[in-house]
Parts: structure tokens; sequence; C-alpha cells
């Protein structure tokens, strides 16, 4: 294993003391791994709280600032954070109108999630869950544990953050973030496997000419297995399985994410052929994100995330935001 | 048992983990995502010192079991935490402020660490969780008490039905938590969840026959 790091035990506190010195918009707590906006919580608007395992930067923490997020809480890499982060945060960022918990759907990020909003609730805090479940490489049947948030997250956060930042109440803001969930699909695959620190080796072995078809955010197999194909081939098996559950006709919001390891020119072109695909089956990408935004440490791989805009979710899209990692119109 | 039983089996649960950091993290690499050894041991590790600094507080085997579970809510995160949180933190309640606890009670506790569990995770038997180990052991352990077996007797048979119960999951399809998005894949992996739980069930039967 080769990576920058002190100790696997400390990369997500060292990390965090990194965030620190590098944004002085942010307040981070190291020892509690919680991170707020500096300036405390602003009286009558509606907190934003997400969180999840550490490795997935910006996720969330880069997200954290005007116009997105209030608090993020990281656990261990790949690890949900526990309900004490949860409740700090939560108490941290509450104005008085209520917090809203995004929250991906992972077994691990529910249960901790519910915890504390029990406990907030206990201190008299309203706090109102929202689950993100996009990822359309897993079957929602009772079968499974759900499909899994990924890249939604992301649009969730920024246009959930746009309404609260206009003084929407905590219903209001939960229901635009419920909208943005179920309008979002997301689709990953994989050229290789991350290493988590503490376990030292990859995750998975994937042969030179091999991809993961259907990967999570955490280094989890995905639905199958394939044989490495030209970029324009593999846009299609994601946004096949995308259309399969949603129409992607009309204005639409994309991102092409990066998982950690794969090159901008990669995106770039990934990115080319997933606007063709959608343009030949009726969809026009009037808004896109292109880079890494929710990542799986240094796993080599893209997913993609389709949203179905309607006019009020894209003037919410382009309302200004100011965080580390997205920034505009401020 | 007494108080003393009950650290020891959480000190020998704590040892056994670590011992096998390495192979539950194996498991959970197959079917999860590879973190299950670690996020226990660190649990664990936490826990003794909490049992440490509260040597005094935690006197009876309920408040060692509160205690225990507690702690793994606040450091362990992830599916593991808040569920086997609250299996130690049900068995602690049932056992209340008793100093001495016989297998009956024992047995009940168990019981309340299950419903805790199935409360809170959904999870049912053939679901290839950690339900799989602790249902059959319960089960089994009551039996063997209903029938008049010896402490070590039904001891042993708890924690071979919890064993028994971790192999069974080779054969099942996951239908919770993260390796149920594996789908058929899931098949041929043993849950690493359930062995976790025979490893301390196998803990608290050496604890217990220590400590007579």
């Amino acid at each position: 294993m080769k990576k920058l790091i002190n100790s696997p035990e400390t990369v997500v506190t060292d990390a965090l003391e990194g965030v620190a010195a590098a944004h002085p918009s942010l307040s981070v707590d190291v020892e509690n791994k919680v991170i707020t906006r500096a300036g405390g919580p602003q009286p009558g608007k509606v907190g934003l709280v997400s969180g999840g395992g550490a490795g997935h930067e910006p996720l969330h923490g880069g997200f954290v600032g005007y116009g997105m997020l209030d608090a993020a809480c990281p656990g261990e890499v790949f690890t949900s954070p526990v309900p004490d982060q949860m409740l700090l945060a939560t108490k941290a960022v509450n104005g008085g109108a209520g917090v809203l918990h995004i929250v991906k759907n992972y077994t691990g990020d529910v249960l901790n999630f519910q915890m504390a909003a029990e406990l907030a609730e206990d201190d008299g805090i309203e706090v109102v869950p929202v689950v993100i479940n996009d990822d359309v490489a897993v079957q929602d049947s009772l079968y499974t544990a759900g499909r899994r948030g990924t890249g939604a997250t992301v649009f969730v956060e920024k246009i959930a953050g746009a309404v609260a930042e206009d003084g929407a109440d905590l219903t209001a803001v939960a229901a635009v973030a419920r909208e943005v969930n179920e309008r979002s699909r997301s689709f990953g695959i994989a050229l290789s496997s991350c290493i988590v620190p503490a376990a030292g080796k990859p995750t998975f072995e994937l042969g030179e000419a091999e991809v993961e078809l259907g990967i999570g955010i955490h280094g989890e197999p995905g639905r199958t297995r394939a044989a490495l194909t030209p970029a324009r081939e593999l846009a299609v098996v994601a946004l096949d399985a995308i259309r399969a559950d949603m129409p992607v006709g009309g204005d639409l919001l994309v991102m092409v994410n990066g998982m950690g390891g794969t090159p901008l020119i990669e995106l770039y072109l990934m990115f080319n052929e997933v606007r063709k695909y959608l343009a030949a089956h009726g969809g026009n990408v009037v808004r896109n994100l292109v880079g890494n935004y929710i990542t799986s440490l240094e796993m080599q791989g893209f997913s993609v995330t389709v949203c179905q805009l309607t006019d009020a979710l894209t003037r919410l899209w382009d309302a200004p935001v100011d965080t580390p990692a997205l920034r505009w119109g401020r | 048992m007494d108080a003393e039983v009950f650290r020891a089996w959480i000190v020998s649960a704590a040892g056994v983990i670590e011992t096998n950091r390495d192979h539950l993290t194996q498991l959970d690499a197959a079917i999860g995502d590879a973190d299950h050894g670690i996020n226990l041991a660190r649990g664990f590790t936490a826990v003794l010192g909490a049992l440490d600094a509260a040597e005094t507080k935690a006197a009876t085997p309920g408040a060692i079991l509160t205690l225990t579970g507690n702690t793994l809510i606040s450091k362990v995160g992830g599916a593991s935490g808040p569920l086997y949180g609250t299996a130690f933190r049900r068995a602690g309640k049932a056992l209340g402020g008793a100093a001495d606890v016989d297998l009956a009670a024992l047995s009940a506790a168990l019981d309340a660490a299950l419903a805790g569990v199935q409360q809170l995770g959904a999870a049912r038997e053939g679901d290839k969780t950690m339900v799989d180990a602790l249902a059959p052991a319960t089960r089994a352990f009551s039996k063997a008490i209903t029938a008049g077996a010896s402490p070590d007797d039904a001891l042993s048979v708890l924690v071979e039905a919890a064993t028994a119960g971790a192999t069974a999951t080779i054969s099942m399809q996951a239908l919770k938590g993260r390796a149920s998005y594996l789908g058929p894949r899931s098949v041929g992996h043993e849950d690493p969840g359930a062995v976790s739980t025979a490893l301390i069930l196998g803990a608290l039967r050496d604890a217990a026959q220590a400590g007579r």
C-alpha cells in the first residue's frame, strides 16, 4: 500500500486538521469530527446536517458553507459516524427552525442517524431525515437493504441548501430534498479497487481487462463483472440502467463523477459520451458537474447521476453557493 | 455469575475480536466493505478503557453490559455499532441491578439482546446477518436450561448453536445490510456479523467457565 498518510489510525483526524487550516470559512472540531460553518447557527434558518464515512471527499465536509450544508460529520473511512457526532452537529446548527438530516441509504448511516434524531428530539430539536437512494445498480426490493445513496446526495445538498437559504421551513426543505432524490438516478463503474487504509490491501481484485459494473462508493462489489470496453460502451451500460428506471427526456442536470483515481481528461471524455447518449434519447443536459465530488478513495472509475430538472429546481441549482468544493454566483 | 465474570467476558471478547480482527475484515471484504474486524476491535478497545475508568461505577453485571453497549454505540459507527450496542444495552437492562446472575436471568438477557437487534435492524433468521447466530443460540440455550443442563453444558450448547448458525450463513443469500447489494453473489460467504457474534458468545462461555 502506498498512501500519503502518517498512520492508518489517524488518517481522518490528520486530514481534518488540514481542512481546518485550509478553510477559515469552516469551524472544525477535530476531536469530535464535526465540521460546521464558522459563525454559528443562523437564527430562523433550517439547519442542514449530513455525514457518512470518510473517504468520499469532498463529500460531505467540502459542501459545508453558504447555500449548502451547515454541518458535516465524517466517520472513520467508509464507516458511518456515531450518534454523538451527529447530535453535536445538530445542536451546533439549530437556529430554532429545525434540522434536516441528509442520510445516504446504508444500514449503518440510517441506524446511527435514527439514534441521533431521537437524542436531538429529547433535547427539543425538531429533526426530519431524508434518505437518499438513487443507485439503480441495486434492486430496491424486499430482498435488499434498498438502493444505495450515491451521487444524488450532491444534488440534494445543493438544492435543499438553496431552499433553506431562502428561508423555507423544515417541511418545505425536506420536501424539495425528497423531490430531488426521487428525480435522480445513478450508476457507477470501477476500473480498479480502492484500498482502505486500515485494511492495507485492495478491497477486491480486478483483472487488467476487467471492470466492475454497478459499483458502490465503498469498494463493495457491484452487480457483475465485465470486460473493459471503449468509454462509449460503458456510458451505454450506465445510462441503459438508469433509463430502465427513469425517463431521461427533457431538461437534465448531469454529474459525471470521478471515483478518486480517474484523470479529468477521462471524465470529460465520458461526459461527452453521456451527453450524446442522452441527446439521442431526448435528454437535454442544461446543467452539469464534471469532476471528483463523491469519491471512493483512490478507486479508478466513474459514476453518472441524472436528475430531471424543473424550472424551479434549475433556479435553485443556479442559486449562489460558497463551499470549498462548489462555488458560484456569490 | 457476578460482575467479575461479566467483566471477564468483555475482556475476553475484546481479546478474541482483536485476534480475529483480520479474519473478520476479510470476511467483510468478500461481501461488504472490509471493515468489520477493524471497527469492532476499535470499539472493544474503547470499551476496555471505559470499564477501567468506571471500575467502581460499573459494579453489577447489568451496569457492565450497559456501559459496554453505550461505548460501542459511541465509538464504532457503521451498522455494527448500533446493533451490538443495542444488544449489550438491552441485555444490561434485562439484568437490572442484580449482583449475581443465574442461567435463567442470563437467558432472558440474551433474549432481550436478540429482540433489540431485530427491532433495530429488522432482520429475520435467514437474512444472513448476526441474527442467524444469535437467534439459534438463544433458543438452544433456553431449551438446554429448561432441560436441566449444567451451566457448562448449557453454555457449550449456546456457543455450538451460534457457531453452527454462523456456518449456515455461507449458503444464504443476504437480504439485509450491505451484503444484500450483491444479491446471489453473496452466497458462498460466511456473514462476518454472525461470525463475530459466535466469537463473543464463545468469550462468554470461556469467562463463565474460568469464573468457577
